[in-house]
């Protein structure tokens, strides 16, 4: 009798510990030595594997800088959009940084860090020689797409470009490179990561208009560390960076096109 | 018409039925103009294959050898292939080697656009099927009253137009009704180079919107009122052609 109250008594504690414990996730990470964080692999320039096979990329120096502040090593591990959150879910990975945009499904999901670190939006990849500099040149124009696309009917509504929309990438690019369309509308950060992966072939394309709409990327640690010490250490994190504008800079030494968000982000702090 | 319109709109807020392609002006628009493209675009492509086969199958009646073996190599290569093998490589392929036309400042057109090459596709893939369809009927004609027109002295074309080609025409009206309604069908492929015809058009609203299990429906009710209408016509013609005596069944039916 009294060994089974002693029993019940301990398990209590050990729950109540294991708990408390879970609040407190910088310090389990300072305790196993190695923040481990998902990454993307073939994504230019925000996470790509370099010629010597090593991770490199606007997203892997966020991490590194994160590991510093946490005085731990760095492990990274390749994710997909398919199987980021379930890394993480499954404790394989403390932290998705991994150019995952900001969903309502995936805040149910994971816990999200606010604010986001980068977002996209809509632009166009054009050649050089179209001179488009306003989104009010399109009008009339041909314009390729992909088919589903969220921002077909407003670039089409608002103004006036004739949307031809492809079910896949590859033959909206053979359409634009033979000069079918004028120009291919499409996020901007993936017009970006095409123009910084294949800039042979996109020599004489850029992305001239200004970015419109918000496609917000999101760090997240797991669902169960939503009010950890983590989650609070990263937020304000982000916070310092977007006011020093050292995100803005990492985006330069890649070579993105600067984007208005983070222009905005460092104004309004 | 705005009566018409609200009450969709209605029927949305009511009963959570959502067509936005009826009370939403610029769905509408699109939608409508999706119909007319598929309508157009089986319109010309039922027209240039029913052209194609009678003269393929003319064309395989010749003493030329080098005409047959070219209608052979023509109906080989357009129905072993499928349709949309032949849309993208005709468009993608092809369409980049042809001569381009000035453009809006400075760019440059194809000569031809998705919707012009989606219509000589499905024209040469259907008419592929009709020189085989209308080459049956041709066969079916029996040998004696061939014969028979010949030795009046028919010379070949007049006996192709009096005799030949209105029994045969009436022998495989039936198949040929079947190939024109699969082609109507198959003009959805033209999707995949970017013509705007109805399943494109909605695959979009369905896209922006998430009412998939709406336009489904409506896009059911929308083919089976096209492909209905074809056939109901072709069923009047093969009643108005009909002979008495040609065919054993047929005439009772």
């Amino acid at each position: 009798m009294l060994s089974r109250i002693a029993a019940s008594l301990l398990f209590l504690l050990l729950t109540i510990t294991t708990a408390l414990a879970g609040v407190d996730d910088i310090k389990a990470i300072q305790a196993k030595g190695v923040l481990v964080v998902g990454v993307k692999a073939d994504y230019r320039p925000w996470g790509f594997i370099d010629p010597s096979g090593a991770f490199v990329g606007m997203e892997i120096d966020m991490a590194n800088e994160i590991a510093k502040r946490l005085g731990v090593r760095l492990e990274m591990v390749p994710v997909t959009t398919a199987n980021r959150i379930e890394f993480l879910r499954q404790g394989r990975i403390d932290l998705i940084l991994a150019t995952m945009s900001d969903t309502p499904a995936r805040r149910q999901a994971a816990a999200v860090i606010d604010p986001p670190y980068y977002a996209g939006g809509t632009n166009i990849l054009a050649r050089k020689s179209m001179n488009f500099h306003r989104w009010q040149d399109l009008r009339g124009r041909r314009v390729c797409g992909l088919q589903g696309a969220y921002y077909n009917r407003p670039v089409a509504e608002n103004w006036g470009a004739i949307i031809v929309a492809f079910p896949g990438v590859p033959e909206a690019y053979i359409d634009l490179l033979a000069g079918n369309c004028d120009a291919f509308v499409q996020d901007s950060s993936l017009i970006a990561s095409t123009l910084v992966s294949d800039s042979a072939k996109w020599a004489d394309f850029e992305m001239p208009m200004e970015t419109f709409g918000e496609q917000a990327w999101v760090m997240a640690v797991s669902a169960a560390n939503r009010d950890g010490t983590f989650a609070a250490f990263l937020s304000r994190l982000s916070v310092e960076w977007h006011r020093t504008g050292h995100l803005i800079e990492l985006e330069k030494n890649w070579g993105i096109p600067p984007s208005p968000f983070l222009k905005t982000m460092h104004e309004k702090s | 018409m705005n009566g018409v319109w609200e009450w969709f709109a209605w029927l949305n807020q009511a009963h959570g039925i959502n067509l936005p392609v009826f009370y939403d002006s610029y769905d509408r628009q699109r939608f409508f103009a999706g119909l007319l493209t598929t309508l157009e675009l089986s319109a010309l492509s039922v027209v240039a294959s029913v052209v194609i086969g009678l003269i393929g199958a003319w064309l395989l009646g010749t003493s030329s050898i080098i005409a047959r073996r070219l209608v052979h190599g023509y109906v080989h290569a357009f129905r072993n292939t499928p349709p949309l093998i032949q849309l993208s490589f005709l468009y993608f392929a092809v369409g980049n080697l042809l001569p381009r036309l000035e453009g809006v400042g400075g760019s440059s057109r194809p000569l031809l656009d998705g919707f012009a090459w989606a219509v000589i596709t499905l024209s040469l893939f259907g008419g592929s099927f009709n020189v085989e369809i209308f080459r049956s009927g041709i066969e079916a004609v029996p040998a004696s009253t061939v014969e028979a027109a010949e030795s009046l002295g028919f010379g070949r074309w007049r006996l192709y137009r009096h005799v030949v080609l209105p029994l045969a025409l009436r022998i495989c009206l039936p198949a040929l009704s079947n190939n024109l309604v699969n082609l109507v069908k198959t003009s959805t492929l033209a999707y995949a180079i970017g013509v705007p015809e109805l399943l494109y058009v909605s695959a979009q609203v369905w896209s922006d919107t998430m009412n998939v299990r709406e336009m489904m429906n409506l896009l059911l009710v929308a083919y089976v009122g096209i492909v209905g209408v074809l056939s109901f016509g072709l069923r009047r013609l093969e009643t108005a052609l009909r002979v008495p005596g040609l065919g054993t069944v047929g005439g009772r039916i």
